[in-house]
């Protein structure tokens, strides 16, 4: 009787998550720090929001201006856009991420010569532009041509890395909910980014902090802008689908 | 004086690698590995500092244990109360060396595993995470809990 119960429960699909519904790290948040973000005059980020907004409104080098084309304060541009980054490009035959995006416009409209990615000018639009998507739901499409990205930023997620030998999904899919330290663990989503880390008081990218990851790890990070961190970044907007964009978000 | 400066230059060259100690190999029997690494003789007061320490083997981080002068200790992996009267010191200081060997998909680190085997070490941790000498002193530490 015993060995029939312990081959029927070794017949039952492993756990592998400890979650089916996303949750926001907004949730696993103290309160002081949630009323922090929910609050604009308080929340640190909205400087970068404000610091977007006269970048927006700038002109370029040939005089026309982000603004030119996208309305004042960015009017014409649909939330519903922003939150379906990154979308699919047939031009670059890849993903192309908001940030890309941005640049890509930059220089094709306003004769700009292009940044590198995550240069801070750069990380100041897009969290200018992202939080103009505030509360609108992630709805990354990953069923047509980027399903190989989604892929192969899934597989990324789950190697194990460093001289800790961990993945990311070993923290934020199988320990969610219980505590490192003095820490609980959260689900990891992207939802917030470009969010203020708490840690150093300024707006991180998701690049950047992804780099952060790779450090704690003692790994050996990849660079920003690298084809596996834009594979990553597919996989986990996709992952977090449905969950509201909160950038700028607060985080440790 | 040629060969004065010759004995110089190699002492230059040593040093970095006299800093790291070499990589020990070590043996499973039976689930246990049954030989302190390098024959070493661990110290249980010692071991206690590297089970607490951040920076060494942050083994609180995790579990749980009898170290209250730390007031949060991780809840993620099973508390260490009464280990040493559970596992036989082999025992424990295969969980440390490697405790993959036991369980693959778990998310604790092996902490004397042949550096060569990491994926994508940072050049500054490309060593064994703990020491022998520092293995051998949690073994030695772990097995006070009884």
């Amino acid at each position: 009787m015993k060995s029939v119960v312990c081959a029927v429960l070794l017949l039952l699909p492993a756990p592998l998550l400890a979650w089916d519904k996303p949750v926001s790290g907004y949730a696993y948040l103290p309160e002081q720090m949630q009323a922090m973000q929910d609050d604009e005059f308080e929340n640190p980020g909205i400087y970068a929001v404000e610091e977007g907004s006269a970048l927006f409104h700038a002109p370029g080098y040939n005089g026309r201006s982000c603004a030119g084309c996208h309305g004042d304060n960015g009017s014409r541009l649909d939330p519903k856009a922003i939150a379906r980054y990154p979308v699919y490009s047939a031009v670059h035959q890849g993903p192309l991420t908001l940030q890309q995006r941005i640049n890509d416009c930059r220089e094709r409209h306003l004769d700009e010569f292009p940044h590198t990615y995550d240069e801070p000018e750069l990380i100041t639009l897009e969290t200018y532009v992202r939080h103009l998507a505030r509360g609108e739901q992630v709805n990354v499409d990953v069923s047509g041509p980027l399903k190989p990205w989604y892929d192969s930023g899934k597989a990324l997620y789950h190697t194990r890395i460093g001289q800790l030998d961990m993945s990311c999904h070993h923290c934020h899919d199988r320990y969610v909910d219980l505590r490192l330290r003095d820490q609980v663990l959260n689900q990891g989503h992207s939802n917030a980014f470009p969010a203020l880390r708490m840690q150093t008081g300024a707006i991180s990218s998701l690049h950047g902090k992804f780099r952060d990851c790779y450090a704690t790890l003692r790994a050996l990070p990849y660079e920003v802008g690298s084809e596996e961190f834009i594979a990553l970044e597919v996989y986990l907007n996709a992952r977090g689908n449905g969950l509201p964009i909160e950038t700028p978000g607060i985080r440790r | 004086m040629k060969s004065t400066a010759f004995i110089f230059l190699s002492c230059l060259l040593m040093a970095p690698l006299a800093a790291e100690e070499a990589y020990l190999p070590w043996r499973v029997d039976n689930f246990a590995i049954t030989q302190p690494l390098g024959g070493l003789r661990g110290d249980a007061a010692r071991g206690r500092e590297i089970v607490a320490s951040r920076e060494r083997g942050n083994c609180i981080s995790c579990h749980l244990l009898p170290i209250p002068e730390h007031p949060r200790h991780g809840t993620l992996a099973p508390p260490l109360f009464g280990v040493g009267a559970r596992l036989s010191a082999g025992e424990l200081r295969l969980r440390v060396v490697d405790e993959k060997l036991i369980n693959p998909a778990t998310i604790m680190p092996a902490f004397y595993r042949d550096p060569a085997r990491y994926n994508r070490p940072h050049p500054d941790y490309a060593t064994t995470i703990l020491s022998a000498q520092e293995v051998e002193d949690v073994v030695a530490y772990l097995v006070t809990l009884r």
